[in-house]
């Protein structure tokens, strides 16, 4: 094997198996810092022994045991209390190496997932240290992804694990009293990861594709860990229909094309079919949640084979359904689209309206956008364009800002 | 782990002394073994503060919420620390802190 070769297989393994090993040593050892440190060192010896010993037959488990012993050393020349030591010493890194009882390695991943998104912590140091210990990027990558001064991201990390260590937040799979509460914020992180891929909330680029497919990956992880979950299925599904768009929801210029106009064979065929896979196997158990009903709203879409094959009438009873489950100003929102396209423009103007006048959404582009597009289908154009100016004057991104630009033009010239 | 559970309360707010009652709560939480201590206080009108020398009446800080009363547990992590503050009669009208020894 070439060394191009095993880098590729350690940066390969780096994604598969970060998360795992640094969840692993934060259990042995107690210590944040000192886990990420050695789960590091433990990827550099694989870089420098691997093309001289091959590639061991199960890498996971080879980096979590050297990132133990880096522990171990550390520990030793430490003033470390002995018991601590030796139990560490006599842990179980990996139990059992025989590969056919791979299944009973316990996976730590879940721990660290549920202690990262803690309630006590802010949810941006949530999604921050998810991305860190989890998904393995690094402090710039993530200031970067948040566009945040490096130094402000590092410490928001920081501080998130000391108080993880000062408050005493536990590393554990929370009790079953617990676990909905929990499932729930956890499903929330990786979902705000996402969204923030998936449409950017302020800078240059419209959309991160890497944060997206990072944030899917996480979801991967979390619906193996937690196969009874409808809702992490679920979440899974909504996240794979939508990234299937990724490919047609910009044009060569950067400039966005409405789900109406999306060239539908430039769709991602293979993710359609995973998410309507996985959105039948949540449903199946018959445990409804928020993330199954926006899956399914976006398996509306995803199988319409063109705009007026779309069952508006389907989409607009699911946001209702959302509407109850998970109530917000947004929904609300997407529900008055659904039902101008399901029963006529006026009568999503009256929901609009009603959302305007109680102000929660003040200050969303998004609102002033959507009241813009109705007035122009109604033909009241002063007003459309009035609303399109004001939503131009809110818009967070460039691509966003020439969408509307290019419709207030079309508006103005009619 | 040690925390420290700040009991604030509006005091503008009406409550009946049966919605009040931290009894039921101190019982059971002496009975687990893991409040050591804590006291009801008076209003924050009775309170007098002392900053770079000088003495003013009334609390520290002029907010809406005043600290009623405190506790002091003892327990395993957060997790017990949230669900026994969770059980105080004032967490249903008011807000209890939960706030960590500083650690030795």
């Amino acid at each position: 094997m070439s060394d191009a070769d095993v880098t590729r297989v350690v940066e390969e393994a780096f994604r598969e198996e970060w998360g795992r090993v640094v969840a692993t040593l934060i259990r042995l050892t107690g210590d944040w810092d000192l886990a990420e440190e050695c789960a590091q060192d433990a990827f550099a010896q694989a870089l420098a022994r691997w093309p001289r010993d091959g590639v061991p037959r199960r890498p996971g488990a080879w980096l979590t045991t050297a990132a133990r012993n880096r522990a171990l050393d550390r520990f030793r020349r430490g003033a470390t209390e002995e018991a601590r030591l030796r139990a560490l010493a006599s842990a179980p890194a990996d139990p059992d190496p025989e590969p056919a009882e791979e299944d009973h390695v316990p996976d730590d991943r879940l721990r660290l997932m549920f202690t990262c998104c803690h309630p006590a912590l802010p949810l941006e140091a949530q999604v921050a240290l998810t991305l860190r210990t989890l998904a393995g990027l690094t402090t710039a990558e993530i200031a970067a992804a948040f566009i945040v001064p490096e130094a402000t991201m590092a410490q928001r990390l920081v501080r998130a694990k000391r108080k993880i260590r000062n408050a005493g937040i536990p590393y554990r799979v929370p009790p079953a009293h617990l676990l909905a509460e929990r499932t729930a914020g956890v499903l929330g992180v990786l979902y705000v990861l996402f969204t923030e891929g998936y449409s950017a909330s302020g800078g240059p680029s419209p959309a991160r594709p890497e944060l997206a497919a990072e944030a899917i990956r996480l979801a991967r992880v979390l619906a193996g860990l937690m196969p009874d979950e409808p809702e992490a299925l679920g979440l899974l599904a909504l996240m794979l229909l939508q990234d299937s768009r990724r490919a047609a929801r910009f044009d060569a210029a950067g400039d966005i094309v409405t789900l109406e106009f999306q060239d539908r064979a430039k769709w991602d065929h293979d993710e359609i079919e995973e998410g309507l896979r996985l959105l039948d196997d949540a449903l199946a158990r018959r445990r409804s949640g928020p993330y199954q009903v926006q899956a399914a709203i976006a398996a509306c879409h995803a199988t319409a084979l063109d705009p007026d094959d779309t069952d508006w009438p389907q989409i607009a009873g699911l946001y209702a359904r959302l509407a109850r489950l998970a109530p917000s100003p947004v929904v609300e929102l997407n529900r008055a689209v659904a039902v101008a396209m399901a029963d006529g423009p006026l009568a999503g103007l009256r929901l609009v309206d009603t959302l305007r006048a109680d102000g929660r959404l003040a200050g969303h582009h998004l609102l002033a956008a959507t009241r813009a597009d109705l007035l122009r289908r109604l033909g009241r154009t002063a007003e459309a364009a009035q609303s399109y100016e004001e939503a131009l004057a809110l818009a967070p991104t460039d691509a966003e800002r020439r969408y509307l630009t290019r419709r207030l033009a079309e508006t103005n010239g009619t | 782990m040690k925390y420290l559970l700040l009991v604030c309360v509006d005091e503008s707010i009406e409550v009946s002394p049966e919605q009040a009652d931290p009894e039921p709560w101190v019982e059971e939480t002496e009975r687990r073994g893991v409040r050591i201590d804590g006291h009801r206080l008076c209003a924050a009108d009775d309170a007098t503060t002392v900053r770079g020398g000088l003495v003013t009446q009334g609390p520290f800080a002029e907010t809406k919420e005043q600290i009623a009363g405190f506790d002091i547990i003892d327990c395993a992590d957060l997790d017990e620390a949230i669900e026994i503050a969770s059980k105080h009669p004032v967490a249903s009208f008011g807000a209890i802190e939960v706030r960590p020894f500083w650690p030795e």
